[in-house]
């Protein structure tokens, strides 16, 4: 059984899901109860299963974080929201000193099953410190996982994972990602960490990416295929620590040809990693430069027509497509 | 507001080394536990000494900050405490994990890297850990501790159990961004926690009164609608009172508080600190009013002890200190081949079976 739901309700219904599940689950965060989330995520819960299982925090991110961390260290299993991933610069200390350390740094004696989900992203207008992409400052950090779900299934899929592992989880969500609609299988669908997904096969060339720049590059892929005959494989990384070296390689060696798609900044970032990764091990197997499609390195402007011409999109990767698909398949535009 | 809450009480009159020293004993004390605070006191001050020496011999690594001087601070804190309840302490922890009854050996294996450490090698002087003994981490960025002893009084009221979860930190803390935000979510929540300042005067070479508006730092909690106290950190029965107290507060009522234990550092901040900014006639007066012979004067004044029995203590705790100091050394290193080949299975935690909690 497949029901077509937002991504916004496979969170939802999931955390639902895991809170009747487990009494040791519950929910931290601001304004997840009364207020029913910044973007709705939580609605409904707080009135069914009451404010022990669902808690309003002040808007102190590191000191909740660092509360659900503690609570985690006695066995609880805390989902923490912070209410967009910019806000998470302020519970830096408790998740990269603490909770990422406790576990090896003592010796192995307490694990910390917590999940921390939060979205990133731009678009929205909502200028600098509103819609940055922070997730390589976590993807840099070992003690942590990251995931970043692109589809509906994989919000699922993933946050169950992440819920029931027994290590601290940054659950990377995305604004623009909420309301599109997908497949979500029934039960209790569970999707692996650090394991990504080949999206869409092709022979051409090899998209990789993750989050909403993975769905967006899903698109383009298709367009591409159907309008120019162009066979280009998506690689949807859904985990970015641990990274999927696996699936990755067999990406390149199959197509020779590589495009990292990312809607952070470019300097250090996502693309960065891979490309070295790829070097390191398929060198051999490139037929072509790998490519970094990224947003513009500056803090990203309010005004509409400035804002859109920071962001990458699907602009950029079909300009990046053109230059480097093999040179009898490239569109004449 | 609530003025019931606001009871502060300066606990600190009582305090020279003269009052201590003649200050006949509170009735009812018993007889073997006073010598048992003693033992632990006396125990912590030559463990530290001889980590002191360890450390000048390389024989351990990285920072090393000691309780010297802070002994009755030290296990009147431990004491004070039921065995179940959970500790978080901030990097000057040796002498609490010793008070909470981890083995000298295990610590000292700890501060010599050995596998047999406490934490196994894996977190050396400022992050020994113990979770058998709910002695739940010495932890070295300054204020980081606060959140996470919040949460584990979160998790006890969360189940209804009876533990509560006392949370030590120094005065330079106080300062911090953590412990406002831990104290008001303690508060807002009616947690069992206690949190417990020793105002040893100095954070690292700074003045208390040069880094806090406030220099009584116990009265920072009344911005928190938080009972607090002040006591003083050289006698060991008013500590232990005072934490009793707390902690009866926090099991009884899920009521947290704000307890400051006035101490002195004997020494500078860490071992290699050659502590040039505190006045030497300071260091000497802090020196003389060490707690841990003014415990020992008084209860020679009291007839609890006799100067047989302090000797026979004094040698005991040598050889334990010795033992320590054996063990560590002639334990092992933590396998490099091992760590190498389980790098995953040393930064994460495995999947199944889930953790229960404990």
């Amino acid at each position: 059984m497949m029901a077509e739901i937002t991504y916004r309700q496979a969170l939802h219904d999931t955390l639902r899901e895991e809170l009747l599940r487990d009494e040791n689950v519950l929910l931290v965060g601001e304004e997840i109860g009364v207020f029913e989330g910044s973007y709705k995520i939580t609605a409904g819960l707080l009135k069914e299963f009451g404010p022990k299982r669902v808690v309003d925090t002040p808007i102190v991110e590191n000191g909740f974080v660092g509360m659900a961390t503690g609570a985690a260290m006695l066995g609880l299993r805390p989902i923490v929201e912070i209410m967009t991933i910019n806000f998470i610069v302020l519970a830096m200390d408790q998740i990269v000193n603490h909770a990422a350390k406790i576990y090896s740094m003592f010796g192995g004696q307490c694990p910390i099953p917590l999940v921390i989900r939060t979205p990133g992203g731009g678009g929205q207008q909502l200028a600098a410190t509103h819609s940055q992409n922070l997730e390589v400052w976590f993807a840099h950090v070992p003690g942590l996982k990251v995931v970043a779900p692109s589809s509906p299934a994989d919000a699922k899929g993933l946050l169950r994972t992440s819920v029931r592992d027994n290590n601290p989880v940054i659950f990377l969500e995305n604004l623009a990602l909420y309301n599109i609609k997908g497949g979500v299988p029934d039960g209790d669908y569970m999707v692996p960490i650090g394991k990504a997904q080949v999206t869409k096969e092709g022979s051409d060339l090899t998209v990789i990416s993750y989050s909403r720049m993975s769905a967006v590059a899903l698109d383009v892929a298709r367009r591409m295929e159907e309008e120019n005959k162009l066979s280009i494989e998506v690689v949807d990384l859904r985990s970015l620590r641990p990274l999927d070296y696996e699936t990755i390689l067999n990406s390149v060696r199959k197509t020779n040809r590589v495009i990292v798609f990312e809607e952070d900044w470019r300097s250090y970032g996502v693309g960065a990693e891979i490309a070295a990764l790829i070097q390191e091990y398929a060198f051999d197997d490139l037929d072509a430069p790998i490519k970094r499609v990224a947003s513009l390195e500056v803090p990203l402007p309010y005004s509409k027509p400035l804002e859109l011409a920071t962001l990458t999109g699907a602009k950029q990767l079909v300009e990046s497509i053109n230059e480097i698909a093999p040179r009898r398949r490239r569109s004449q535009s | 507001m609530d003025t019931r809450k606001q009871k502060q009480s300066d606990g600190q009159s009582a305090s020279s080394v003269r009052d201590r020293t003649s200050a006949a004993l509170p009735q009812g004390e018993d007889r073997d536990t006073l010598i048992s605070y003693y033992h632990q006191m006396l125990l912590i001050r030559r463990f530290e000494e001889k980590t002191g020496e360890m450390y000048t011999r390389a024989r351990i690594g990285g920072y090393c900050h000691l309780n010297l001087g802070e002994e009755a601070t030290v296990v009147g804190f431990c004491a004070g405490l039921e065995p179940e309840d959970y500790v978080y302490t901030n990097y000057r922890e040796h002498g609490y994990a010793i008070g909470r009854g981890i083995p000298p050996k295990a610590v000292m294996a700890e501060l010599f890297g050995k596998e047999t450490g406490v934490s196994r090698g894996r977190g050396g002087s400022m992050h020994l850990f113990d979770l058998e003994r709910h002695f739940m981490g010495g932890y070295a960025i300054v204020g980081g501790q606060l959140p996470l002893a919040t949460g584990a009084g979160f998790a006890i009221a969360y189940r209804g159990s009876s533990e509560i979860v006392a949370c030590q930190m120094g005065d330079g803390t106080t300062n911090a961004g953590t412990f406002h935000e831990s104290l008001n979510l303690a508060r807002i929540y009616n947690l069992p926690v206690v949190y417990f300042v020793v105002n040893n005067l100095y954070g690292m070479g700074l003045r208390v009164e040069q880094g806090s508006a406030v220099s009584e730092l116990y009265r920072k909690a009344c911005a928190y609608n938080m009972q607090s106290w002040r006591v003083d950190g050289n006698d060991v029965l008013a500590v232990r009172d005072a934490v009793r107290k707390a902690a009866e507060l926090a099991r009884d009522q899920h009521e947290p508080s704000l307890l400051e234990a006035v101490s002195y550092r004997f020494r500078g901040h860490s071992v290699v600190d050659p502590d040039r900014y505190r006045d030497k006639e300071e260091v000497q007066h802090g020196r003389d009013e060490d707690p841990v012979r003014a415990f020992a004067s008084r209860l020679l004044a009291a007839g609890v002890l006799d100067e047989q029995t302090l000797q026979e203590i004094d040698a005991q705790v040598q050889r334990e200190v010795d033992e320590a100091v054996k063990f560590a050394d002639e334990s092992p290193d933590p396998s490099v081949e091992q760590f190498m080949q389980g790098l995953e299975e040393y930064v994460y935690a495995p999947d199944t079976p889930e953790r229960k909690g404990n």
